[in-house]
């Protein structure tokens, strides 16, 4: 069982194997399944991250109506105009936000690695598909390949807000899906490793302060830029840039940067854009009407 | 190593918008309808911490509830679970409570009918995962690293034997259990921790087991 990045990352180029691979073949070991099994399983994931996509960009709403409508809103500039910052990226942008507004609407979704954080690895995926034309089994290898970077950063720091802040949360998701993009770029194992080592460097620090408790302000746009950041940092990483600063050294900060964040900052909406005047005055409308007794 | 699989970080497949509060409930409530074995009437929910702050916003009402009619995190009908426990003739009511907690999510379920009562404690650790901490009074001690099952039994020679027999023979190692009672010759639990991967052929094969009553997965 590989424990860090480094491990992973020498584990796939000594065998000659993708990320992926490695995590497929541990995951058949855990928990004793054949290939078809798992690879199988993964399939009903992307299903339903594909699933949650579409039903986000015919436009969703959610009960409090702080969010939906935005991947729309999106998508129909994409129609009229030329993004300034590209097809793809706004692409990536409008499918993390269609997932992430699906969630915030009680929708169904896979959490990758958690619901609050779930736009950046299939937004980046449905987005970057249209450029490399990948197989459906290229897809499900995105997504071990994700995984396998969010497994380190679970066993070693933290995948929860309550514990880490949002640098946990969406800083894993989206360094997660950088070092897919560049698996399914055809980049090396050790380019991943540094496509997301550059993400979450430029996650780090980030808090956790849903307006209301809420997984919607600011979580549906962090995810959005989440995307942005991992498609940046996986062209970079293709170009041949590598982080000064090694990957399980970045998670590893990125942890004890969690561990010293107040914990007014860690999901108890007690502070950041939750303890700003608008914050508080949505937080008392959403609760003023809702959260009657039953 | 507190995550085992690449489906606790992709998965699991959930009805938003919160792993914690909303799947993770959900899996609470599911554990308390597998231990006590049937659709209870009545339902009396404490919620602790972020719980008891956010419930209504997050869904964790509808997800607890769900989990008590045996839906699973993914299910649909989870939205629509308190207007069909009513139907169903279920008798719910929700305590926001003001006591500090070791876990900020952390739900104490008691339901029951004319037959029998149960109570819960559950506590929602991140990504979707739950666990069980206490049981009809019984505390749990979980290390949260391997896959725990629980088992209701009656006090009675064999009982112990009658479980591990059937995990030996689906070749299941056994790294630590516990067992305790209320008083001799009533009712009792087991606690066990294991290296490999339960099914539900497996629980239920246990759950037909003699002097077994319950059985649920706590941990996975």
């Amino acid at each position: 069982m590989f424990r860090n990045v480094a491990e992973l990352v020498e584990l796939a180029e000594s065998e000659n194997i993708q990320i992926s691979e490695v995590m497929i073949r541990q995951e058949m070991e855990v928990k004793q399944l054949t290939r078809e099994q798992v690879f199988s399983q993964m399939e009903r994931n992307l299903d339903v991250m594909e699933k949650a996509i579409e039903d986000g960009l015919k436009g969703v709403k959610s009960h409090s109506g702080l969010t939906g409508g935005d991947a729309v809103l999106i998508q129909n500039y994409m129609k009229n105009h030329t993004p300034l910052s590209g097809n793809l990226l706004m692409d990536a942008v409008s499918k993390a936000v269609a997932t992430n507004e699906v969630n915030a609407a009680m929708g169904t979704i896979c959490a990758t690695p958690t619901a609050g954080s779930a736009g950046c690895v299939p937004g980046t995926l449905f987005a970057v598909k249209n450029q490399l034309n990948p197989t459906r089994e290229q897809m499900v290898r995105y997504l071990f390949t994700s995984g396998a970077f969010g497994f380190v950063v679970a066993n070693n720091a933290s995948i929860s807000g309550a514990a880490g802040g949002c640098q946990a949360e969406v800083g894993s998701a989206a360094g997660m899906a950088a070092a897919a993009i560049v698996e399914m770029a055809g980049g090396t194992p050790s380019q991943s490793a540094e496509a997301m080592a550059i993400t979450l460097k430029n996650m780090l620090g980030l808090i956790c302060d849903p307006v209301a408790g809420l997984v919607e302000v600011p979580c549906v746009k962090r995810n959005a830029m989440g995307s942005s950041n991992a498609v940046v940092a996986a062209d970079m990483a293709l170009a041949g840039v590598t982080s000064r600063i090694p990957c399980d050294e970045v998670i590893d900060a990125m942890y004890k940067v969690g561990q010293r964040m107040p914990s007014a900052f860690r999901e108890t909406a007690q502070g950041g854009l939750a303890a700003t005047p608008t914050g508080r005055e949505l937080e008392a409308k959403v609760y003023g009407i809702s959260l009657k007794k039953e | 190593m507190k995550y085992r699989s690449v489906f606790d970080i992709i998965g699991p497949v959930m009805i938003g918008p919160s792993s914690s509060h909303t799947a993770g409930a959900a899996r609470i409530g599911r554990a308390a309808r597998h231990l006590f074995g049937r659709e209870p009437k009545y339902a009396h929910i404490h919620l602790y911490g972020s719980f008891a702050k956010t419930y209504k916003g997050h869904g964790t009402d509808v997800a607890i509830i769900g989990g008590l009619l045996d839906y699973d995190t993914y299910d649909e009908r989870i939205s629509q679970s308190l207007v069909t426990a009513r139907k169903n003739g279920m008798k719910i009511r929700f305590h926001e409570e003001d006591a500090h907690t070791d876990h900020p999510n952390t739900a104490r379920v008691k339901i029951g009918d004319d037959d029998g009562e149960l109570e819960l404690v559950g506590i929602s650790i991140g990504g979707g995962k739950a666990e069980v901490t206490e049981l009809n009074g019984f505390e749990l001690r979980l290390s949260g690293s391997h896959p725990a099952i629980l088992l209701i039994h009656n006090d009675r020679y064999g009982a112990i034997a009658s479980a591990t027999a059937i995990l030996a023979k689906n070749e299941i190692n056994i790294g630590r259990m516990e067992v305790s009672r209320k008083a001799q010759g009533e009712q009792a639990l087991m606690v066990i921790e294991v290296d490999q991967n339960i099914d539900d052929a497996i629980l239920d094969e246990l759950e037909r087991a003699d002097h077994i009553t319950q059985v649920a997965k706590i941990s996975d």
